[in-house]
């Protein structure tokens, strides 16, 4: 049985980078990049801000205007205009929530080229709607206004939009940015089912345990490519200090991987330092419990 | 009994004023949605303004209004769009520096010009009743040009609208769409000029819009309520107008305003407080209530 870890590399590519630069006005946001993502693969690419994360994604659609090399997607050298069977999710914090606009209007909106000219849906547009809103568990809300839903349930919207489509390849935006922690887990299970179901998904993101606990494949990217492969593998303190210029730990405990600060008692500490000062200077007057809990805590020399 | 109503279609210039009021009425409503959804609601002020500038180099010229006017408003909208694509100038700034210029080549001309004798009154409040055959002609077809301008392109234009970064990937273009786009809102700001005048223009493309904004969360009801409203605010504004003997052009703006304050009011009322609560204080009056009990 092939994983979609093994379809990261050993399957048919459906998506291949060939020596690419590109960038927008002025300097290239991501220089000489060979990347080969396969046929049902699931890959998280990960960098921090103005790493070309979303670069990377906008240049297999054709929507980045400067580009030097090739990228080829389905056998198709991307031009600059776009690239069918892909679905796009935007990130969340892009939309117009007060924009008039039902769900199901929105999830049509991924259908606007299949008779393009007719303004209306059909009663077949419809069922499809429908039958793709109870496929990602929002079945019944083809009515609602786009603002009522839940955070988790405007992100099933989007992604309703990319996949009425059929598309081979999906592309998500940081999908589990601005999202609580339940609806975030909830996402990702909802990609990696439909990865199970034979989409090949890449997302970008910053949350690195969410990838390492659900993802197969990563890529590290900071204006080029910086490693790719299973996460743990790639989440070293190496190579996670090449990727985001910081130190970074990485804990293997029962199994699970968990990045984190290298040395996070150091804010910790400043602030407490700070703090401890602070209400030194206003109970130094105070009773004998109050004067000792404060001294147990040494004051920041900031403070004094 | 239906004296009031029947007995100015006696008079052709009245028929034909409400004949123009009406589709001017749908027209502005229709196009307003993509106008205010767009947050470019300034673009009709200042496309009007520009299309002045192009009345007045016409008629210099010697060229026909429609032609000439036409022309240079759908240009002035091409330079807005592309001088917005910047990312260094934002589009209000955009519509300002093109518009305002564009006015300015309409005000020297007029000023250089000493025999200038043509009266620009109309023009610029608009003089409904004096509308022709031919302006009518003319906004009858652009009200179908347009109108069928958004029909077949429904689903771009909403998809440009909802969320303009997204369309191209999903195979919309963008630059077609935008350039026909400006095209209908040359054509509709022309054509509408002298029903409205430059200086009302912009709040029949706006009010209507806004107004059936509030009312649905649908994006096609939107524009049905929108085109709804400005038909029947240019047909009640005509006859108010008749009546009343006040300019077409500020009755049929000064009744839309009325429809959307009473409109505003009722949603605001309607949603003021939701029914499993008590009325909450202030949090500021909260706190305060707070400290004098502590």
């Amino acid at each position: 049985m092939t994983t979609a870890r093994q379809r990261s590399t050993v399957a048919e590519p459906l998506v291949r980078f060939e020596r690419v630069t590109c960038g927008y006005d002025g300097e290239p946001v991501l220089r000489d990049l060979d990347l080969t993502i396969g046929q049902g693969a699931f890959v998280g690419i990960v960098g921090p801000s103005g790493a070309g994360k979303t670069t990377l994604l906008r240049a297999m659609v054709g929507a980045v205007p400067r580009v030097r090399g090739r990228v080829i997607v389905d056998g198709r050298v991307v031009g600059s205009g776009s690239t069918s069977g892909v679905g796009w999710v935007p990130q969340l914090q892009t939309v117009d929530w007060d924009f008039p606009a039902t769900v199901r209007e929105v999830v049509l909106m991924g259908r606007w080229g299949d008779r393009p000219w007719r303004a209306w849906a059909s009663r077949a547009d419809r069922a499809l709607v429908d039958r793709m809103l109870e496929r990602l568990g929002i079945g019944g809300s083809g009515d609602r206004h786009i603002r009522s839903l839940s955070g988790g349930q405007q992100q099933r919207v989007f992604l309703a939009r990319a996949m009425i489509g059929d598309p081979k390849l999906l592309l998500l935006d940081e999908p589990t940015s601005g999202v609580d922690i339940k609806t975030r887990d909830d996402v990702l299970h909802l990609l990696a089912d439909l990865n199970r179901d034979g989409m090949t998904i890449v997302l970008t993101t910053h949350e690195l345990n969410s990838v390492a606990a659900h993802l197969p494949w990563v890529v590290c990217v900071n204006g080029r490519l910086i490693a790719e492969g299973d996460p743990e593998d790639v989440f070293t303190s190496a190579i996670l200090q090449r990727t985001y210029a910081a130190d970074l730990r990485v804990v293997r405990q029962d199994g699970t991987l968990l990045v984190a600060d290298a040395a996070p008692h150091r804010l910790r500490d400043a602030l407490r330092h700070r703090h401890a000062g602070f209400e030194h200077a206003h109970h130094e007057h105070a009773d004998d419990d109050h004067i000792h809990t404060v001294a147990d805590v040494p004051s920041s020399p900031g403070t004094r | 009994m239906m004296g009031p109503l029947t007995d100015p279609l006696a008079y052709e210039f009245f028929r034909q004023g409400l004949a123009a009021s009406l589709l001017v009425g749908a027209l502005c409503g229709m196009l307003g949605v993509y106008i205010v959804l767009r947050r470019m609601s300034y673009i009709g002020h200042g496309l009007s303004h520009a299309v002045f500038g192009g009345a007045v180099v016409a008629y210099v010229a010697s060229i026909d209004f429609y032609v000439g006017a036409g022309l240079w408003g759908f240009f002035s909208a091409l330079l807005i769009n592309a001088a917005a694509r910047r990312r260094r100038i934002a589009a209000d700034a955009a519509i300002g520096i093109v518009t305002t210029a564009s006015f300015a080549v309409g005000v020297a001309l007029i000023s250089k010009t000493r025999s200038f004798t043509r009266d620009f009154e109309a023009a610029l409040f608009g003089n409904i009743l004096g509308v022709t055959p031919t302006d009518l002609a003319v906004v009858a077809s652009v009200t179908l040009a347009v109108g069928a301008f958004i029909v077949l392109f429904y689903k771009r234009l909403l998809f440009m609208t909802f969320d303009p970064e997204v369309a191209p990937i999903y195979g919309v273009n963008v630059g077609v769409v935008d350039s026909l786009f400006a095209l209908a809102m040359a054509a509709t700001i022309v054509a509408s000029i002298n029903v409205v005048g430059v200086t009302l223009i912009a709040a029949t493309l706006v009010i209507p819009a806004t107004t059936a904004r509030l009312l649905t969360d649908s994006f096609a009801r939107m524009v049905v309520l929108s085109t709804l409203i400005g038909a029947s605010a240019g047909v009640v504004g005509i006859y108010l107008s008749y009546w009343l003997d006040v300019s077409s052009g500020a009755t049929i703006v000064l009744l839309e305003a009325a429809v959307f304050t009473v409109v505003f009011l009722a949603t605001a009322i309607s949603r003021r407080r939701p029914d499993w609560t008590d009325r909450p204080l202030p949090a500021l009056a909260r706190d305060r209530a707070a400290d004098d009990l502590g």
